[in-house]
């Protein structure tokens, strides 16, 4: 709001400018410009400036024994076609971001409806269902590394069951079961939470309602529940999602990507490339994919919104 | 379902706990354990005759005690510092009205932006600066880059809730912008100020990808990286030391946890949106 000097039919002596200069708009101005300058800065420097970097580095070589750098044109784009790993990598990181989607939202809805019924000890479950979140990642993905080798607790244990366990981490197939499953095992937690708030917003009026009208558990679940907390689906999803794209430090400590490229997702293939190799040009065009690839899903997610979310606050 | 059928839930719940508990477990189990029996069949599940020397050796042979200096130190200054970025920049996004506050938008990109993706620019102004293997890249970035963009995000959809009467109120005692800031909007902002405190910590003291790029000197690495010093010349794990050093970077967050897991679970529920 602007506050004007009132008009002064005679001018006091003091203060000597009629119209004083600092009125409250402009004091404002001025402080809210300092109060998000160190936040504005920071984000032109660290975050604008290095994103424009990056797609003018994707355009580059670097020589790093030669210290050179030099204009390419679109070399590294074409190096990203017809490079022979990429299909590898770009097959792992669907494979990765689905099955960890698919099995963390899956899980985490059931722990979230397990821990939604009125039973004694809930706080209990879910203090444990929550707890990976808060254990450092890396030592997190440690204790499973030891877990998953051939003679690992894990096989021992399916041993004395009388299970010949694989070696987890160097079957293809098992290294990228073994991987996603950490992964959700450390996370779920979080989704469960939002699930569960979700869970308890659901109206019991119409729960009710629907039970009078003879509809089981199941149809209840799927016909009100479902619709009712599909914002929080959509929301999860995002964050699992891109969560998923940055997965990084479980590759690097359990299977460096192997075997046979078959959990080198692109994060890890970025790194081994632009800090393993020094390759920074073909490290930008990587960055470049990623983040195009994190626009578009989240622009598509935002667009589906509509048609699946059924009920938006 | 019935009342009197429910505590057949119970075996599931457990059952289903097994996967969340047993790695912690494992952990401290295998840390207590020789390092001949930590791949042994049976599995021993419970460390009969405990080896605290495995701790020692985590400390003795390694820079462990001052790594979690490092950790500790870069964790409070990024988290001590962020809070005041994001309080200072939420709050003037979210209550005062000028043309800056249109930037909010843009700024909002930042969450969207992997940290991967910037990496590079990043590393070679850190190298150029010649600021590689020193703590700054660590401390600086994440106080006004991208990880704070979050904790703004946080903060400013607080203030929005503030009621203009109580800045109204602090407006006739005469409190200036930065009064009103300071004395009334900060003190009810606590709750939101807990979670960016939480979440920042935890990020901070996790991260992993940035510590691997910008550092090589082991006195110099943060907790993480820290972990994946403990292999042999052949490049084989020495579990039972590692895991030691593993236990010492996850108990005393844990412990917290348990205290405050109100706290921790709000915070991180509701800025769950990082990625």
């Amino acid at each position: 709001m602007t506050v004007r000097a009132p008009a002064r039919p005679a001018a006091p002596p003091e203060p000597p400018v009629a119209k004083p200069f600092w009125t409250i708009r402009r004091r404002d101005a001025l402080v809210g410009w300092a109060f998000i300058a160190p936040q504005a800065l920071g984000f032109v420097f660290f975050v604008l400036v290095p994103l424009v970097a990056v797609i003018w580095y994707s355009f580059q070589s670097t020589n790093l024994l030669a210290g050179t750098t030099e204009f390419a044109g679109l070399k590294n784009y074409e190096h990203l076609l017809d490079d022979p790993v990429m299909p590898s990598v770009a097959r792992a990181t669907a494979l990765f971001c689905v099955g960890l989607v698919v099995l963390n939202l899956g899980l985490a809805l059931l722990l979230a409806v397990l821990l939604n019924q009125k039973l004694r000890g809930t706080t209990v479950f879910r203090t444990i269902f929550f707890s990976p979140v808060v254990v450092s990642l890396v030592a997190w993905t440690i204790a499973w590394n030891l877990m998953l080798q051939d003679n690992g607790s894990i096989n021992a244990m399916l041993r004395t069951v009388g299970i010949d366990g694989p070696n987890w981490l160097r079957g293809e197939n098992s290294a990228m079961v073994s991987v996603i499953v950490v992964q959700v095992v450390k996370n779920v937690g979080l989704n469960m939470v939002l699930f569960l708030a979700a869970l308890q917003g659901v109206p019991r009026s119409l729960l009710e309602a629907a039970e009078l009208d003879g509809a089981g558990p199941w149809r209840r679940f799927r016909t009100i529940t479902l619709p009712m907390i599909s914002p929080t689906t959509l929301l999860t999803a995002i964050i699992t999602v891109s969560g998923a794209l940055h997965v990084f430090a479980q590759i690097q400590i359990l299977t460096l990507g192997g075997p046979a490229d078959s959990t080198n997702v692109l994060v890890f293939y970025f790194y081994q490339q632009a800090f393993g190799n020094h390759d920074f040009g073909y490290g930008a065009v990587l960055a470049v994919v990623l983040f195009v690839i994190i626009a578009l899903l989240t622009t598509l997610q935002w667009r589906m919104r509509k048609r699946w979310v059924f009920y938006e606050a | 379902m019935r009342r009197s059928r429910r505590w057949m839930l119970y075996p599931l719940l457990v059952l289903l706990a097994v996967p969340f508990v047993f790695p912690t477990w494992w952990m401290i189990t295998a840390s207590l354990l020789p390092a001949n029996e930590v791949l042994s069949y049976p599995p021993k599940l419970f460390p009969a005759s405990p080896r605290w020397e495995n701790y020692a050796t985590a400390f003795a042979d390694y820079p462990l005690a001052r790594q979690y200096f490092n950790s500790l130190y870069i964790a409070a200054i990024v988290t001590v510092s962020t809070m005041l970025v994001a309080s200072l920049a939420g709050y003037a996004f979210a209550r005062i009205r000028f043309r800056g506050d249109k930037l909010f938008v843009i700024v909002l990109i930042g969450l969207l932006i992997p940290s991967e993706v910037t990496i590079i620019p990043l590393f070679r102004m850190v190298d150029s600066l010649g600021l590689t293997d020193t703590h700054w890249p660590l401390i600086v970035i994440p106080i006004f880059g991208a990880p704070s963009v979050l904790a703004t995000f946080v903060m400013r959809q607080f203030f929005i809730t503030v009621p203009d009467e109580l800045e109204e109120a602090g407006r006739l005692d005469g409190l200036g912008r930065f009064g009103l800031y300071r004395r009334i909007a900060l003190p009810i902002a606590r709750p939101a100020l807990a979670a960016v405190a939480i979440f920042t910590f935890l990020n901070t003291w996790n991260f992993f990808l940035e510590p691997l790029v910008y550092l090589s000197d082991k006195e110099m690495f943060t907790l993480p990286l820290a972990l994946t010093q403990y292999v042999d010349v052949y490049g084989g794990n020495i579990w039972n030391v590692q895991l030691a050093a593993s236990v010492t970077t996850v108990l005393p967050v844990l412990a917290v946890f348990v205290i405050a897991q109100r706290h921790f679970v709000e915070g991180l529920a509701q800025t769950g949106l990082k990625g």
